[in-house]
């Protein structure tokens, strides 16, 4: 871990001016996965903005009866509180999936948007990296690739992003709040918050250099069921190899709505028009329901470990659905 | 360092811990320990950014004057000399330095220090109080809940805390109502413990110790 | 010193219903354990006490360090001295027991330590670590076991392990057989992820090294140190109070002692160095993985009539351990005609060591699964088949079993898992989501004892006092010593005071191979029974009159209190045991029966124990609280074995991709559903004195081969190559 500097933050807005004061400057929130990666240094920030104390750490009834969660609401806190247990459920049980109840207390909604990818390569700075070392290559490409990505990818990029809470809020249509060191503030949504890695894998989300995440908005919540299913290697404790968020609305016996976002197969929380477009309309039974899923990811392409992820991806959807419809 | 720094060094630390352990018997309230005396010239040398951290762990206040690099966990063994929390993987990985702070449970290896200023501590060392051991503690001993002993101080901070949130009406994810207020159940502490590994596996004798000491049968 | 010639005839221990020995009782290092006490090797100093080393690792696998810039590393902020090839004290490279680091410009294996970075701080020394530039011309490397299998060479017989086992005509057995199994199965690298990381801390006391450092052995420890260094072994003082889980990978002196002795040498200051989660996936060595091919011929009634295990497994250039993954088959079943042989392939990886069971751990993984799918090509119960060829000796030795429950244990575990409610069709359970299906194997170990000696102390307060070499790695040595000498003296738990993990005490084997017990503390019986000789001799008396019990010695009704007959200044003796003829008169081995039912999800092929019960048999239990924990931490390991664990190489860098914790699968709480251990009465008398057998890694051995045909049980996918992730059950699952 390099030396660095290390001041906290009294308000949001002094928080961003002084993350926009000094180049390389990381906020700290939960710390979990910043510390992990300045460990290694994969991260090496010269300057630490602690943004703990600034109070952005409620769930708010928001005006048109969505959520609003301060971006230093705990998983924890978030994943019990009762609004979003009964309101969201799908949410909350995202957030249980994810990491251990140690970690869970200490990691931030706005840093789990922001954590980064596993990639075993990404991890290890004597190993080329177009993430974390623009231009070195991509190691996974060619090597040991069963937890990466299966959509999305580039040629420069196959890494996975590794959220459970994400993919529920994607599913859930969340808007991210922003302010940037010069006071602007800005709503992003969650669709939009990340950024596929192209031939740019080093960037990874929309935001600019100091921009803080103050806050995530749930939009009301919508009808329907709501399922989240993790599929992993151990029972806990370990990062999906495939999730699905599923919110189902059934409607005359068919599927109506439906809202289908996806983990541990893409750069990024991952939904696809075209899915929830096959689903809809497909009668709300089982065998219905599993064979329409079993055709669905034809663009998806693996990299030798990870091809069974498409599979997977399939089965766990329509697993998901006939779920959600019984 | 001269010769003459590395005589005096070690019996200068010796006293400033053997006063802590002095006051902490004692039960002075509020006693404080000033570690910065301790701070050798060395570890002011130029590049190294030290902050002053006031930690109060088990009931005691420790002041420390820390590189900003310093995580709680090394605060802990290194400056404050308890070691009883471990450092397995010092990434998140395995729970053995979990402590709680404010009374929470945390990896006190993914957080800094000088993030916990003012905050207040229990780590393995304080779980039992003025007891000998806490209940949790003692179910641990009587149930085998160990083998090398290297997971426990994680293991039962967690244990201790876990149970403080399920109490609280926290879920988990194998909480079948998650609505409903959690009933606290041989597989929800499977779950809930999953965050602290032991490569002994003692896990079925971790659950029937935390089944004891929460007075569980299911 | 006594040696195993012979059975052992009645002893002490034995009919003591007074007696502590087999009780459960809590361990005595218990609340050390829980409060934080337990100090294990980096907690001796704190900041300002010592210095703190980091490794450098080398980041090649095969070549030689052209340049090692460590100017910036030294300029930085309290960085003591930096530690290269260049400048580290000269080591000895020949002996075998010699672990030589930063010795030359050579880089045999990935990680390799190449810099010690030493400082006033930990964040110091790692900060300046990787401000170290090592270039290195690099050379290619053969890392495939696969590929360098059919270059394996014939290694050298081990102390513990002949490699080639042959007898009868197996191959015309197997092609004259009317039922033929043949298939291959394969085996990852393994880690043995012990919870607390190699660490030492190193003091020089003018020419004299006292290291506090995580090993199963100070004995043997101190002797590698000393070779290493060029000093004599009384020079060296090894520690080790307390270890943090070995496994296997603390057998030998790791990197981490090395480096320290050599730093604090260096700066003429204790130092301390713990490797990181991530360096030790690499520095400290691995189980190797294997690939084997089991053939087993049989008549249509199940018996065996030929039967071959032929394992491959892979070691560094010129080192000669090899993974005895066949020597439960040379024992386990009847059979005449039989062929059990190992190769070695050379691989330029981290060197592949002993990790819990080496040989049957692995060995039976395969050996057991192929039972199972012999017992479905016959319609044959898998108990039954097992039945029908359990031999009467062992059949390559042919010599009788020291003792052997195999059948007890799989006919008592069958009754309480409910082995009758199976049904062998493969896929007819289900439960929700879940298939089920349970599935069982057989459980073997090797019984091993080892040359070790003991020194038990009677002072005149009554108390007793043992010293030994030995190590307490949670495995319970403290309790059951404790035990054992009380019983031998008649006194209670809190009259005994075992001292262990200091190599100054009398040589020990140390912890290992499931021996520690049984030479460890039959080096203590035998240092009591010596004692106890001398305390009839104060009282006049011969030990054959003379009956140990509540804290005093009785002959003829009358009875004088130990403390009395210590006298002023205490009186004290030595004792030890050695193998002896009864090593090669009799097979020894403990045994078991695994019981396993697995939910596999229907849709992604999840599998999850749902519960499991082992049954085991493994002579006199000393302490059956902490000998349950023992065999349920060997079936865990087991299960993470079968499921999940595998330490991925990426051969393009001959390095292992997934070297940490998060990646690195080991089972979690929520992975070990319902699961129970169960122990048979018996005694064996031909093992040792104390009548034990090793268990600490019987638990293990066969585990998860229970879990692999459970898994077919309920799916009918039949995977051969471990860990059973569920990638390799998609496949096979129905749309």
């Amino acid at each position: 871990m390099k030396a660095f500097t290390y001041e906290r933050a009294t308000s949001p807005e002094a928080a961003a001016r002084a993350a926009g004061a000094q180049v390389n400057t990381r906020y700290i929130a939960g710390g979990t996965n910043l510390l992990d990666l300045m460990k290694i240094e994969v991260e090496t920030p010269v300057h630490l903005v602690d943004i703990n104390r600034l109070g952005l750490d409620r769930v708010e009834e928001g005006k048109d009866g969505g959520l609003k969660i301060g971006a230093l609401v705990r998983n924890s806190d978030l994943a019990a509180d009762p609004r979003v247990r009964e309101r969201y459920p799908l949410l909350s049980r995202a957030l249980l999936a994810g990491a251990s109840g140690q970690l869970r207390n200490k990691a931030t909604t706005g840093g789990n948007l922001l954590q980064r990818t596993r990639c075993y390569y990404f991890y290890d700075t004597s190993k080329p990296c177009n993430k974390r070392a623009p231009g070195s290559g991509c190691a996974a490409m060619e090597g040991f690739n069963r937890i990466h990505a299966i959509v999305g990818t580039s040629t420069q990029c196959i890494a996975a992003h590794p959220s459970d809470m994400a993919v529920a809020m994607r599913a859930l249509d969340a808007v991210v709040h922003t302010v940037s060191p010069e006071g602007d503030t800005r709503h992003i949504p969650i669709a939009e918050l990340h950024v596929l890695p192209g031939n740019t894998p080093q960037i990874e989300t929309v935001l600019r250099p100091g921009e803080l995440i103050t806050a995530v908005t749930l939009p009301p919540p919508p009808k329907g069921v709501q399922v989240y299913r993790k599929v992993r290697d151990r029972a806990s404790y370990a990062f999906a190899l495939v999730s699905v968020a599923a919110i189902v609305d059934v409607a005359g016996g068919k599927i109506g709505d439906v809202r289908l976002a996806f983990g541990g197969i893409a750069p990024k929380p991952w939904r696809d028009e075209a899915i929830e477009q096959a689903i809809r309309g497909v009668s709300a039974d089982d065998a219905s329901l599993r064979a329409a899923s079993a055709g669905l990811f034809a663009d998806a392409r693996g990299h030798g470990h990870n091809d069974f992820k498409i599979a997977l991806a399939r089965r766990t959807l329509g697993a998901v659905l006939a779920e959600a419809v019984s | 360092m001269s010769s003459s720094d590395e005589r005096i060094f070690p019996a200068r630390r010796d006293f400033l811990r053997s006063s802590a352990m002095v006051a902490a018997a004692t039960g002075i309230a509020g006693s404080a320990v000033a570690y910065g005396a301790a701070n050798a010239p060395d570890r002011h040398a130029p590049g190294t950014r030290t902050t002053q951290v006031r930690l109060t762990v088990n009931g005691q206040s420790h002041t420390l004057d820390v590189d900003t690099r310093v995580t709680l966990l090394d605060a802990l063994r290194e400056h404050i000399g308890l070691t009883g929390s471990k450092k397995g993987c010092d990434h998140g990985q395995c729970g053995a330095c979990t402590v709680i702070v404010e009374g929470r449970r945390i990896n006190a290896c993914l957080t800094l220090a000088v993030m916990h200023d003012g905050e207040s501590i229990v780590t393995v060392e304080g779980l039992a109080g003025n007891a000998a051991l806490s209940p949790m503690q003692a179910a641990f001993v009587r149930h085998d809940g160990f083998q090398c002993g290297y997971c426990t101080p994680g293991q039962l901070c967690s244990a201790t805390a876990m149970l403080e949130e399920v109490r609280a009406g926290m879920p988990s994810v194998v909480s079948a109502d998650l609505a409903a207020t959690p009933t606290l159940s041989a597989g929800e502490i499977r779950e809930r413990m999953s965050g602290n590994i032991c490569r002994c596996s003692a896990y079925p004798n971790i659950v029937a110790a935390i089944k004891d000491a929460a007075g569980v049968d299911a | 010193m006594m040696k195993m010639d012979k059975p052992v005839g009645a002893t002490p221990l034995d009919d003591n219903p007074k007696g502590l020995v087999g009780k459960p009782l809590d361990r005595i290092d218990g609340p050390l354990k829980v409060t934080g006490k337990a100090k294990y090797a980096y907690e001796y100093e704190q900041v300002g006490d010592a210095s703190y080393g980091f490794a450098v690792g080398a980041t090649i696998a095969k070549g030689r360090i052209v340049s090692i810039d460590t100017a910036s590393a030294e300029r930085a902020p309290g960085v003591i001295r930096v530690l290269t090839y260049r400048n580290a004290a000269p080591q000895d490279t020949k002996s075998r027991e010699a672990v030589p680091q930063l010795s030359g410009d050579g880089v045999k294996y990935y990680g390799q330590p190449v810099a010690l970075v030493l400082a006033h701080t930990y964040e110091q020394a790692r900060a300046a670590s990787y401000l170290i530039v090592v270039r290195y011309a690099e050379e290619k490397g053969a890392f495939r076991l696969d590929e360098a299998k059919d270059d394996a060479r014939t290694p050298p017989d081990l102390p513990y392990a002949k490699t080639d086992t042959d007898s009868g005509d197996f191959a015309a057995a197997f092609a004259a057989a009317p039922v033929k199994h043949d298939e291959t199965y394969t085996t990852p690298f393994q880690e043995h992820a012990a919870m607390e990381p190699h660490a030492t801390s190193a003091t020089w006391q003018g020419d004299k090294l006292i290291v506090e450092t995580s090993n199963q052995m100070p004995t043997p420890g101190r002797k590698s140190i000393a070779a290493t260094l060029k000093i004599p072994p009384e020079s060296v003082r090894v520690k080790s109070a307390f270890v943090g889980g070995g496994f296997g990978s603390k057998l030998d002196v790791q990197a981490d002692a090395i480096l320290a002795a050599l730093g604090a040498k260096a700066i003429g200051k204790p130092v301390k160095i713990a490797l990181t989660r991530q360096q030790l996936f690499h520095a400290v060595g691995h189980r190797t993985n294997t690939i084997q091919r089991v053939r087993i011929g049989a008549a249509k009634d199940g018996t065996i009539q030929a039967i071959a295990h032929e394992s491959w497994s892979g070691n560094q250039p010129g080192n000669d351990e090899f993974e005895p993954a066949v020597l439960a088959t040379r024992s386990l079943y009847a059979g005449a005609n039989r062929m059990n042989h190992h190769r070695l392939a050379a691989l330029d990886l981290p060197p592949a060591i002993s990790m819990r069971a080496p040989g049957e751990a692995v060995g039976l993984l395969a050996l057991e699964e192929a039972m199972d799918e012999l017992a479905v090509k016959l319609g044959m119960d898998p108990i039954a088949l097992r039945e029908r060829n359990e031999p009467k000796e062992d059949p390559e030795l042919h010599v009788p079993y020291s003792s052997r429950k195999l059948l007890e244990c799989m006919r008592e575990g069958a009754k309480r898992f409910g082995w009758d409610k199976r049904d062998a069709t493969p896929g007819k359970v289900q439960d929700g989501r879940w298939l089920v299906g349970i599935g069982m194997s057989a459980a073997s170990r090797g019984n091993m004892l080892m040359k070790s000696s003991a020194k038990v102390r009677l002072g005149a307060d009554g108390r007793v006092t043992a010293r030994l070499a030995m190590t307490d790695i949670g495995t319970g040595s403290y309790t059951v010593f404790t035990q054992v000498v009380a019983d031998m003296f008649g006194l209670p738990m809190d009259k005994i005071t075992v001292l262990l993990g200091d190599s100054d005490f009398p040589d020990s084997a140390g912890s290992g191979g499931s021996f520690g017990a049984a030479s460890g503390g039959s080096g203590l019986y035998d240092a009591c029974m010596n004692l106890r000789g001398k305390l009839c001799q104060v009282a006049g008396t011969t030990a054959d009159k003379a009956r140990f019990a509540d804290g005093a010695l009785f002959v003829d009704g009358k009875s004088r209190p130990l403390g009395e007959l210590a006298g002023e200044g205490g009186i004290e003796a030595d004792g030890g045991i050695e193998p002896g003829s009864t090593k090669k008169d009799y097979a020894q081995h403990s045994y078991g029966a695994f019981f396993a039912e697995v939910g596999v999800d229907r849709d992604t092929g999840e599998i999850r124990l749902r519960r499991m019960l082992g049954v085991f048999a493994a002579g006199r239990i000393l302490n059956a609280k902490t000998a349950r924990s023992q065999a349920l931490g060997g079936m865990i390991f087991g299960v993470g074995s079968a499921l999940t664990e595998e330490l991925v190489l990426d051969d393009r860098y001959g390095y292992f991709v997934n070297h940490d914790l998060a990646e690195y699968h080991v089972p979690v709480n929520a992975d070990i559903q319902n699961m129970d251990a169960f122990f048979l009465p018996e005694l064996d008398d031909k093992a040792n004195p104390l009548k034990i057998k090793g268990l600490g890694e019987v638990g293990i051995s066969g585990a998860g081969a229970a879990i692999a045909n459970a898994v077919y049980n309920a799916t009918g996918v039949r995977i051969r190559d471990y860990p059973l992730t569920l990638d390799k059950v998609l496949a096979g699952l129905p749309t």
